[in-house]
């Protein structure tokens, strides 16, 4: 590890300089390792003031800026555990904000501001370290000149600069240290130093979510602050035809009715006015001659094009030329449309002024919902401010490069000429779109005599993700979307048959997709690992055994599988009537094994425990870590046993949690987190551990059961 | 209308109709209550009512007439609601947390009922919350954690 970061080289720090009594150490970051393509007007934008990372006060507070969201996975305290160990902060004197929608706080892979990918903590890694041990560095020189000594004999510890028995707490050293010149290196400490790194730590972000006072999107309230609620399009992509607004205009508390381009804005003083008045609208849309999705017919669809040559995602060899098979499986997976559902319905609060534009929601994606607010009102981009609030659940939904929810609350209150905080309906919620698009894979794998795939064909038939959005450019590459063909194209397995071919269709349609919690491993998770099982129990092999076989030279994929295999106790006895299923994965630079213990009784699919595994590298915090295992697990299991979106004559079916079914607490299985020791790259936790979950459960049941779950949900299949 | 919320009288122009959620939050402006699915679905909007937990998205304002509306504002001041709070800090049950003041509601109300509640009392009483970040495990062991200490 390079210890030494020499920040002036790197031209890393930009200035620093005294704000509203504090030390502001701001930087600019390199502009080299952009991919996604969508920063142009990021980079027109002047640095804001402050910008910065991390802000002490007189008062001894250190205030960390945050330049990803937090949405429950943790970053709120991981990111302040960076800074605090080069810091030799004080635990309790660490608070945290949302930064800006700012140039400083541009992902440092990905080009643009934004919460996604599972990537906070390995993109920060440097960066908020850099940030804390600068800091360190000119508070010991701040203290090195007030009490006239060499910085040498110095040291730091909890908060303040120590000299024998001298001590100056960090607030008291804000006003020189503003003074001086910025370092021009400094050394970041060994991991042996390292007091928070590494170790459980409790959240920050506790005491407010459990007393009511942490401030969601939801919670923005102010003078003058109107909701609305709009009435979109019942077929996606249909157009208003006519609206009266009539009687809306007599419910008590409506203030007026708008048009905006997704459809007819209702502004009233409070939400339960809006409701009212928008179920009081009479509307008409231009259904006629439009494409209406239909569940039935799509999956027909899909399915033939499954059979049908399509886009080369892959190639290797010839899988026309595996002789000597011993035998072949084919098998066809189908996954549905999922609504990310998060529990915080999506809302925006826009409030318009001769300056510009102010907006507070929780996003994901700061600088497309930036850009796209500045475009609508003919802005530039830093007249817009974002003010990130807590986000009630993302999972990819509040990460939008279309910026819908945004847009459209940006339009509403364009529109109205008020302030107004526009509010979706769970059904607005759960009918609105941006789905993980429904997927059909169909692979036919011929195995030598040993059980050894001589020759794999995988095709996947699906609507893109990112086709139509600023990032196609970047991420779709000789026709083939990269998060489409993500766990299939790039699978171990795939690669190590000397001849496969992975194609692609990407299915045209209205319905609006989106990347759902480990976007495209979402489905190849269950389609790769429920395969490689199909294929072990055809050569009559352990579901372990086998693909430890195929893993042999993984050692990261061989490292969380035996690790969750040892813990499990797989190949020792059960209660009467349980059995395992195993499945692992790679997804976001992170390894994940799984061993699920399902029961199957009247049709009914009991989870009773999860073992898991993870090789994310580094764990920053790995009661973080634990607690993101055991959230996908919950996430990745209401998807398989029951959720599911569907269309008829073009309409969504499911409408609330009554219809689009979540896991509960009745069906919560017991989970047991185990990490790798690990000093491997860091890799993600958000998303990793979704993508085994759902084939580790389905292999289960094809062990209680002999029946192989080959769509999902599991919903009534083994009725 | 006249409503009792927190121990506190609180004169609030609104109709009969409304829902207690829209009442306590747009009206009032008090914020810790969540709005989730507006059909009793998903319990983050959770309060006490007279002591008993409800689901104040499908309850209307009328209902709550001449009796006591409880929030997550009141929970510190409840030794029940202390317990529970504390439970959930020492397990480190929160998230995203958007659930998690309906969560709390139902817990205390469970405990309050039940001061020694089992693994299905638990599943009982507490499938009717969700939480899409699965907190689930902690909230189970955050549970018995609250009623161990208030033995």
């Amino acid at each position: 590890m390079n210890d030494m970061i020499n920040l002036s080289r790197r031209s890393f720090i930009k200035s620093t300089a005294l704000v509203a009594g504090g030390l502001v150490v701001a930087f600019s970051i390199p502009q080299a390792k952009r991919f996604m393509g969508v920063a142009n007007a990021a980079e027109a934008m002047p640095l804001p003031a402050p910008n910065a990372f991390l802000r002490i006060g007189a008062d001894d507070s250190i205030t960390v800026m945050l330049a990803h969201s937090e949405m429950g996975q943790g970053v709120w305290t991981t990111l302040p555990m960076l800074i605090a160990d080069e810091l030799d902060a004080d635990w309790n004197t660490i608070k945290v904000e949302h930064a800006p929608a700012a140039p400083a706080y541009i992902h440092t892979a990905y080009g643009i501001q934004i919460t996604g990918g599972s990537s906070t903590t390995w993109s920060e890694f440097d960066r908020y370290r850099q940030a804390g041990a600068l800091t360190r560095a000119l508070l010991m020189q701040a203290a090195a000149k007030q009490w006239n000594v060499p910085v040498a004999g110095l040291r730091t510890e909890n908060g303040a600069v120590i000299n024998g028995s001298q001590k100056l707490r960090y607030g008291q050293l804000v006003e020189t240290a503003s003074q001086l010149p910025t370092p021009a290196s400094v050394t970041l400490k060994k991991p042996e130093e390292w007091k928070f790194i590494g170790k459980a730590t409790k959240r920050l972000d506790s005491a407010e979510k459990i007393n009511g006072t942490a401030k969601f999107g939801q919670d923005v309230q102010f003078d003058g602050l109107k909701i609305a609620m709009v009435a979109r399009a019942p077929v996606f992509g249909t157009k208003l035809k006519s609206v009266a607004d009539g009687d809306t205009l007599k419910v008590p508390g409506v203030i007026k009715v708008v048009k905006v381009p997704t459809g007819v804005a209702v502004i009233a003083e409070h939400y339960w006015a809006a409701k009212q008045g928008r179920e009081a609208l009479k509307l008409e849309w231009d259904l006629a001659g439009h494409d209406k999705p239909d569940s039935a017919a799509l999956l027909k669809q899909y399915q033939a094009l499954a059979q049908q040559p399509g886009v080369q995602a892959a190639k290797a060899g010839d899988i026309a030329s595996s002789k000597q098979a011993k035998q072949t499986v084919t098998a066809e997976y189908v996954l549905p449309y999922l609504s990310h559902a998060p529990m915080e319905p999506l809302n925006c609060a826009v409030k318009i002024s001769e300056q510009g534009c102010d907006i507070w929601t929780g996003t994901q994606m700061q600088t497309t919902d930036q850009a796209s607010a500045a475009k609508i009102l003919s802005l530039k981009p830093e007249q817009v401010k974002i003010h990130t609030q807590f986000l009630g659940g993302g999972f990819g939904r509040r990460a939008n490069p279309r910026a819908d929810f945004v847009s459209e609350a940006v339009e509403v209150a364009k529109a109205a000429g008020l302030p107004v905080k526009t509010v979706w309906s769970r059904e607005d919620d759960v009918k609105g779109g941006f789905y993980r698009p429904m997927f059909v894979h169909r692979a036919t794998v011929s195995l030598d005599k040993q059980g050894k795939p001589l020759a794999w064909q995988h095709t996947l038939v699906g609507q893109s993700i990112i086709k139509g959005t600023p990032f196609e450019g970047v991420m779709i590459k000789d026709g083939i979307d990269a998060t489409s063909v993500e766990g299939v194209a790039d699978s171990p397995y795939v690669k190590g048959t000397a001849n496969h071919l992975v194609q692609l269709h990407s299915v045209q349609s209205d319905v609006p997709v989106l990347w759902w919690r480990s976007v495209g491993h979402s489905h190849s998770g269950f389609a790769m690992e429920s395969l490689i099982d199909e294929l072990a129990h055809a050569s009559k092999q352990d579901p372990l055994a086998y693909r430890r076989q195929l893993l042999k030279d993984h050692p990261r994929h061989l490292a969380a599988l035996n690790l969750a295999a040892d813990k499990a106790g797989w190949g020792k006895p059960l209660a009467k009537g349980v059995f395992r299923g195993i499945a692992v994965h790679e997804s976001f630079g992170s390894y994940v094994a799984q061993v699920a213990e399902v029961s199957v009784k009247e049709g009914e699919v009991k989870v009773h425990r999860v073992v898991v595994a993870i090789d994310c590298g580094l764990a920053v915090n790995p009661d973080g870590v634990k607690a993101q295992m055991e959230s996908s697990v919950a996430y990745a299991l209401g998807a398989a046993l029951s959720s599911e979106i569907s269309f008829k004559d073009g309409q969504v079916v499911q409408s609330n949690f009554h219809d689009y079914q979540v896991l509960r607490m009745k069906d919560m299985p017991k989970v047991d987190v185990h990490i790798v020791a690990s000093t491997e790259k860091m890799g993600g936790v958000g998303e990793p551990g979704v993508p085994p979950l759902a084939p580790a459960v389905a292999n289960a049941v094809f062990a209680a059961t002999g029946k192989r779950i080959r769509r999902l949900p599991i919903g009534d299949q083994l009725a | 209308m006249k409503l009792m919320i927190n121990g506190k009288e609180t004169e609030l122009n609104v109709s009969e109709d409304m829902p207690i959620l829209w009442a306590i939050r747009d009206v009032a402006g008090m914020t810790g209550t969540k709005f989730g699915c507006g059909m009793a679905q998903c319990g983050a909007c959770t309060v006490h009512l007279d002591g008993q937990a409800i689901r104040s998205c499908v309850t209307p304002v009328s209902a709550a007439v001449g009796k006591k509306i409880t929030t997550i504002e009141a929970m510190q001041e409840d030794k029940v609601g202390q317990a529970v709070q504390a439970a959930w800090q020492q397990i480190d049950v929160v998230q995203c947390g958007y659930c998690q003041s309906g969560q709390i509601m139902s817990a205390t109300s469970l405990l309050k009922q039940n001061p020694k509640p089992s693994d299905a009392d638990i599943d009982a009483a507490m499938s009717g919350n969700i939480c899409r970040c699965g907190t689930y495990q902690r909230i189970r062991t955050a549970i018995h954690e609250a009623a161990a200490k208030l033995a």
